[in-house]
């Protein structure tokens, strides 16, 4: 079972309010060193079998006419999900993480 | 004259749609999003709410329903459509009309009676209002912040294709102001705030009359009727 990992940000050019509430709120938290936020998604595409070239392509496909709107948004990446990337995973408990 | 109301999953105002069209003179003709047949209509309203839950982006599911497909084709063909708040998102993310809608800029849900003016009346949907008048309509919304990139916004206003602009306050940090705009052959209009929610006394925003008087959205419906029976 193969995964693709597309990752979706809202162009720079474009205000992100969420990003911009996120940034707001750490420094109130003790998180201060943080200049600012864009908030973005991440989709995982499961497949059966292998992500080959082609699958990736779909991918690449689906990401610009589906997923994200080029007017406010910019794919930033699409690829093959390693397995120590997997969101199932604890993060840091392989040390590849972190 | 029949126009078309469409329901998708989680579609709001349909109901207060359709009778809009009903108050202004016209057949309304429920159109369901999976079936591609339009009936026969000889306009379409795409309504508010927050089909498939604003997920992904609002109206980037329905944009792909069965129905969208028909809508499209007929709209460039010189169908009136109309996209009222959500139906508005849907009609960008279409592509029928530029841009997009993004979170307000204060993050909060917005819901009051807003001030607007009428800047191009010769629209499918506009006829019957004065260029320049001043209407008030409710308006809600999350996801209301129109936004385009500068060439675009100077095209929109440079063609007289912004259809009706936010005054006395911007509600949602919209560019310039747009709360709605027009494609180039003035068939399609989308808008964010909610004409269908004026259409009749005791039921619409305060007005001149008094309280809940307010009519001012319902030209929105009787322009497309009497453009259809010009």
């Amino acid at each position: 079972m193969g995964r693709v990992v597309v990752d979706v940000m809202p162009k720079p050019e474009i205000l992100d309010p969420q990003g911009k509430a996120v940034a707001g709120a750490l420094p109130r938290l003790g998180y201060a060193q943080f200049l600012s936020v864009r908030q973005g998604k991440r989709f995982e595409l499961e497949v059966d079998g292998d992500v080959t070239p082609e699958v990736l392509a779909a991918a690449l496909d689906a990401a610009q006419t589906v997923l994200s709107n080029p007017v406010i948004e910019d794919v930033v990446r699409v690829a093959a999900l390693e397995a120590h990337e997997a969101t199932d995973a604890t993060i840091g408990s392989t040390g590849a993480g972190l | 004259m029949r126009i078309g109301v469409v329901t998708f999953p989680g579609t709001l105002d349909d109901r207060d749609a359709a009778r809009a069209v009903r108050l202004a003179g016209g057949e309304p003709v429920p159109l369901w999003h999976g079936d591609a047949d339009l009936r026969g209509v000889d306009a379409v309203v795409l309504p508010g709410g927050f089909s498939y839950g604003d997920y992904l982006r609002a109206g980037a599911i329905s944009r792909f329903a069965p129905v969208m497909g028909s809508i499209i084709d007929a709209a460039n063909g010189g169908l009136p459509v109309l996209g009222i708040c959500n139906g508005f998102q849907i009609l960008c993310e279409a592509h029928l009309l530029p841009g997009s809608m993004i979170k307000n800029d204060k993050l909060t849900f917005v819901c009051r009676e807003q001030v607007l003016a009428v800047e191009n009346a010769g629209t499918a949907w506009t006829r019957d209002y004065a260029a320049g008048e001043q209407i008030t309509v409710p308006l809600k919304n999350q996801d209301g912040q129109f936004v385009a990139d500068e060439r675009t916004l100077d095209e929109l206003e440079g063609s007289g294709r912004v259809v009706v602009r936010y005054r006395e306050g911007n509600p949602n940090g919209s560019r310039r102001d747009i709360a709605g705009i027009a494609n180039a052959a003035g068939n399609v209009v989308g808008l964010m705030p909610h004409p269908e929610h004026a259409v009749e006394v005791g039921y619409g925003p305060d007005g001149a009359d008094g309280p809940r008087t307010g009519t001012d959205g319902l030209r929105f419906f009787t322009s497309v009727l009497h453009g259809l029976v010009g």
